[in-house]
């Protein structure tokens, strides 16, 4: 569930707290040392050599994720990722699986639409064991009969599960809508029909197409030298084929008329989930684009839409916006879940809270308290040995450079209100956005008839509508 | 688990559904390592240090050792109502502004209840850990509240009940088998409330629980990051040692669970429902209420008997049966007054419930019949054990694990300690376990169907 954030533009009454006096300088990002390993094979990984807790955490991304799949065969990428561990080399099923018991190992993978993604954690003093079990999971899976059933079983009832879920019902609709055929709109885990279709020469045939060399990010953290992390890449990775035989996907627009999707399902509150089109990762108005996004109704507890929707009229427990940069196709995306009676009203607030951005930016009090947010925040993704190497493995990914930690509060810094204004001119568009509401929502922005606040109160509050001043 | 402003139960279907147990094994250190400091401030305030220092970043958390199941019958869901409302203003902090004063100083924060707890926490960089402190003492003294604020928030309370709740079927049923299991133990009903009684509760009604229970010497802080406790203890006193004691110290005088006397099976339908889930729960005792030995073998017993794709369950009735897709067991100890063990399946599309029930109790019967091996002994115990180590790696979750355990009426040193009683588990003991959880106990039986499904 996303969480958001909120920003009233009202002055801070100065009190005697030392708050007053500590209108933040950015903190220097984590002062860490990023090595970038080179094996004598020539497979390269971003390495932080980090004592302090014995825990070697590896993150792993090749290019090629479910979007590559077929559309007759979707859920291919997924059940590889299902499978890898499920068997390899002269192991069996379970003989794997109790080997990684026995190693206190723990790998897993997961395909998202862009990548296939595979993490390991070893405590230090198994390390080799467990790079020994990651290898032969990447290099050669067994995809055995009995796994391959087992596990398509194990799909077969996610899928099914999924289809009862209103977040993912939501999100189905709003992509197919937004997308049409393209491959971002398919069932990422495939369908019932799909599913049953999928052979083992596919899962072969993907593994040996996407398990390369040349499309492969790694980043490791944790007690390991850049000798030792050598000498283990090239065991773990240098089996791999050297290039990988991907698909062209094709780029993709959001579908730029607006429209509200409704599926009627009887739940009391109803999920709404809306959006249009964002900015590429490597758009230079990108970063002004996040600190919009940010005020409007990103990250915590202090954005206008928290504000607005939850924090004033209690429409929400939930309400926050996004941005979702894939490679092929990028989307401003916002979710809010509200009581199936006040559903246009929320909508109405959401679209008068983009049309305000847009028409009148931001004040600079707010733009100042997002930065020091989102400067002063950053560290806080670098405290621990498996957020580092989730950092440092999405540089990579992204093409930010190694030195992206200790440029990127700069570009936040550098974000002015003109800035502002001119990404949320280019991207709200509050009159067309794409609408996917699943429950049984009355869409009118009138509550017409209902009482001011909750159905169950005993009482109507006689608070007015906008709230406490 | 650290939801915004919410409570902190494990939500099921994510317990239930997660491959790894890592927050239930998070606890512990390392046996060489000192147990984290803790001292006590002359207001009876208990403090506890936690160091990591890769990064020049702590977690500041007050846990007060109260919750829901503290909460008065008729006004069930003002622990969480309260949690939501201490966030809204102070006589220095205007209405809305705490969070909003984090954030511009880069920290991130939040709060969470559980039955026998409520805390509330800031992740900040180290260098304003003083201004969360005094801004944390405030609010343990000074909140503000009126209609303006409180009324709406209660609303957003009424929606956070729909999402968890009333859209969540297996939450629903959860829910009826809490009630089944715990009967009229406050453990029987769900944290956040019963929906009628948090509709009536007002301004007066938080103001009260918070005068009767937010005072320092039923307060925790924990601390843990970039910080030492020489570094520690001057800040402290400083802006938590000077609170003068506010009410009475508050002894939990809980009534006992009464367990269910004869098997309960708990059948719903649902038409939001696609596929079935069977789940059954037993009466448990909770980590606090027996020997060390014997609760870390209440987590051996669960990790053989369903743990991960290596454990019995899985192995019998996913691998070799096919009867379905997924099998775990659980045990959940870190309450105060009493846990529960739990079994859960899902059968494969198109499968039914009965076959699956058998399935499961057979592996029960057999484990209870012939014990476990010395291999499956020792798998288990690496696994928990490792996950102790893993926890390590994160400053919040070492944070939590501390602040749950000492909340649900275990010492420091104890929860510093639990990997030994890991170590010390014998296959005896497991069978034991297995003995006081499967035999001559009730359980109750939840089945979630599709409608018109039997």
């Amino acid at each position: 569930m996303i969480r958001a954030v909120f920003m009233r533009p009202v002055a801070l009454r100065c009190v005697p707290f030392a708050l007053c006096l500590l209108l933040f300088a950015a903190l220097p990002a984590a002062a860490m040392d990023i090595e970038r390993v080179v094996s004598p094979g020539g497979i390269e990984a971003w390495l932080v050599q980090e004592d302090e807790v014995p825990v070697i955490v590896m993150n792993v991304a090749w290019r090629g994720g479910t979007a590559t799949d077929e559309a007759g065969k979707a859920g291919v990428a997924n059940m590889v990722s299902g499978l890898l561990d499920e068997g390899a080399g002269d192991l069996s099923s379970e003989q794997f699986q109790r080997r990684l018991d026995e190693t206190a190992a723990r790998i897993s993978f997961s395909a998202d639409s862009d990548y296939f993604n595979g993490t390991l954690k070893t405590l230090a003093d198994r390390k080799e064991e467990a790079f020994g079990l990651f290898a032969l999971a990447i290099s050669s899976p067994r995809f055995d009969v009995e796994a391959v059933e087992r596990i398509r079983a194990q799909i077969g009832s996610i899928v099914a599960r999924n289809r009862e879920s209103p977040d993912w019902i939501a999100s189905d609709a709003w992509y197919k809508a937004a997308l049409g055929n393209h491959p971002y709109a398919l069932e990422s885990d495939g369908t019932p029909e799909t599913i049953a279709k999928i052979t083992r020469d596919d899962l072969l045939g993907y593994t040996k197409k996407t398990l390369a060399r040349d499309n492969l990010k790694i980043a490791v953290v944790g007690p390991i030298s850049a000798n030792e992390l050598g000498s283990l890449l090239d065991r773990t990775f240098g089996s791999l084929p050297a290039e990988a035989s991907l698909p062209d996907i094709p780029d993709a627009t959001v579908a730029p008329e607006g429209q509200v999707i409704v599926t009627v399902r009887n739940f009391p509150q109803s999920v709404v989930l809306f959006g249009t089109q964002g900015l590429a990762r490597d758009d230079p108005d990108f970063i002004p684009a996040f600190v919009m996004n940010h005020i409007l109704g990103g990250g915590s507890f202090s954005s206008r839409l928290m504000e607005e929707v939850r924090e004033k009229r209690g429409l929400a427990y939930s309400v926050g916006t996004y941005l979702n940069p894939m490679k092929q196709a990028a989307m401003l995306m916002g979710q809010v879940g509200t009581k199936n009676e006040r559903v246009g009203e929320t909508l109405a607030i959401v679209r008068d809270e983009m049309k305000r951005m847009r028409d009148k930016g931001v004040t600079e009090e707010e733009l100042n308290d997002a930065k020091t947010y989102l400067t002063g925040s950053y560290p806080l993704r670098f405290t621990s040995n498996a957020s580092i190497a989730g950092q440092l493995l999405g540089i990579q990914l992204e093409d930010l450079g190694i030195d992206y930690i200790d440029r990127r509060n700069g570009l936040i810094e550098a974000v002015t209100r003109e800035d502002i204004e001119r990404v949320a001119q280019r991207l709200l568009r509050p009159e067309n956005l794409l609408v996917s509401v699943v429950g049984k929502p009355n869409l009118s922005p009138k509550a017409e008839g209902l009482p001011p606040t909750d159905d169950m109160a005993p009482k109507p509050s006689t608070h007015p509508a906008e709230g406490p001043q | 688990m650290f939801r915004s402003r919410t409570f902190a139960a494990l939500p099921f279907a994510a317990l239930i559904l997660a491959v790894g147990l890592g927050l239930l094994f998070a606890r512990g250190g390392n046996a060489s390592d000192p147990a984290p400091a803790s001292f006590t401030l002359s207001n009876g305030m208990n403090v506890l240090v936690i160091p990591d220092h890769r990064a020049p970043v702590v977690t500041h958390m007050v846990w007060y050792k109260v919750g829901a199941a503290d909460e008065t019958p008729g006004k069930t869901g003002i622990a969480h109502f309260l949690e939501h409302l201490m966030f809204k203003g102070t006589k220095e902090i205007q209405p809305g502004q705490f969070s909003r004063i984090v954030a511009r100083n880069g920290g991130q924060d939040n709060a969470f209840t559980s039955y026998d707890f409520t805390a509330y926490f800031q992740v900040i960089a180290k260098d304003r850990l003083p201004l969360v402190m005094e801004m944390e003492a405030d609010r343990m003294v000074n909140l503000q509240l009126t209609d303006a604020e409180v009324l709406p928030e209660r609303d957003v309370v009424l929606e956070e009940l729909r999402m968890r709740i009333e859209n969540n079927p297996m939450a629903e049923l959860q829910s009826e088998m809490n009630a089944a299991l715990y009967g009229e133990h406050p453990f029987g009903r769900d944290i956040i409330g019963y929906k009628d009684e948090i509709a009536a509760l007002d301004t007066e009604d938080a103001l009260e629980f918070y005068r009767r229970f937010y005072t320092p010497a039923n307060a925790t802080l924990i601390v843990a990051g970039d910080i030492t406790e020489d570094e520690l203890r001057p800040l402290a006193e400083q802006y938590y040692g000077v609170i003068a004691e506010r009410a009475p110290v508050f002894h939990r005088n809980r009534p006992a669970v009464v367990w269910p006397e004869e098997d309960k099976r708990i059948v719903r339908r649902d038409e939001r429902v696609r596929e079935p889930t069977w789940i059954r729960v037993f009466p448990a005792p909770s980590y606090s209420a027996a020997e060390g030995r014997v609760t870390a073998a209440f987590d051996v017993l669960a990790e053989i008997l369903g743990g991960g794709t290596t454990s019995r369950l899985y192995r019998s009735v996913v691998v070799r049966q096919g009867l379905a897709t997924g099998a775990q067991s659980w045990y959940e100890g870190s309450r105060l007054d009493a846990g529960k063990f739990g079994l859960y399946a899902l059968p494969r599309v198109g499968g039914d419930l009965p076959d699956l029930e058998r399935a499961v109790e057979a592996e029960v019967a057999l484990l209870l019949e012939k014990g476990v091996t010395d291999e499956e002994l020792e798998r288990a115990k690496t696994v928990i054990l490792a996950s102790t180590v893993y926890a390590r790696d994160s400053q919040r979750s070492m944070a939590y694990s501390y602040g749950e355990g000492l909340m649900t009426g275990l010492s420091a040193e104890e929860i510093h300690e639990w990997p030994e009683r890991v170590r010390e588990v014998t296959k005896k003991d497991v069978v034991e376990a297995a003995r006081i959880i499967f035999s001559g106990t009730s359980s109750v039986t939840g089945e979630l169907l599709p409608e018109g499904r039997s």
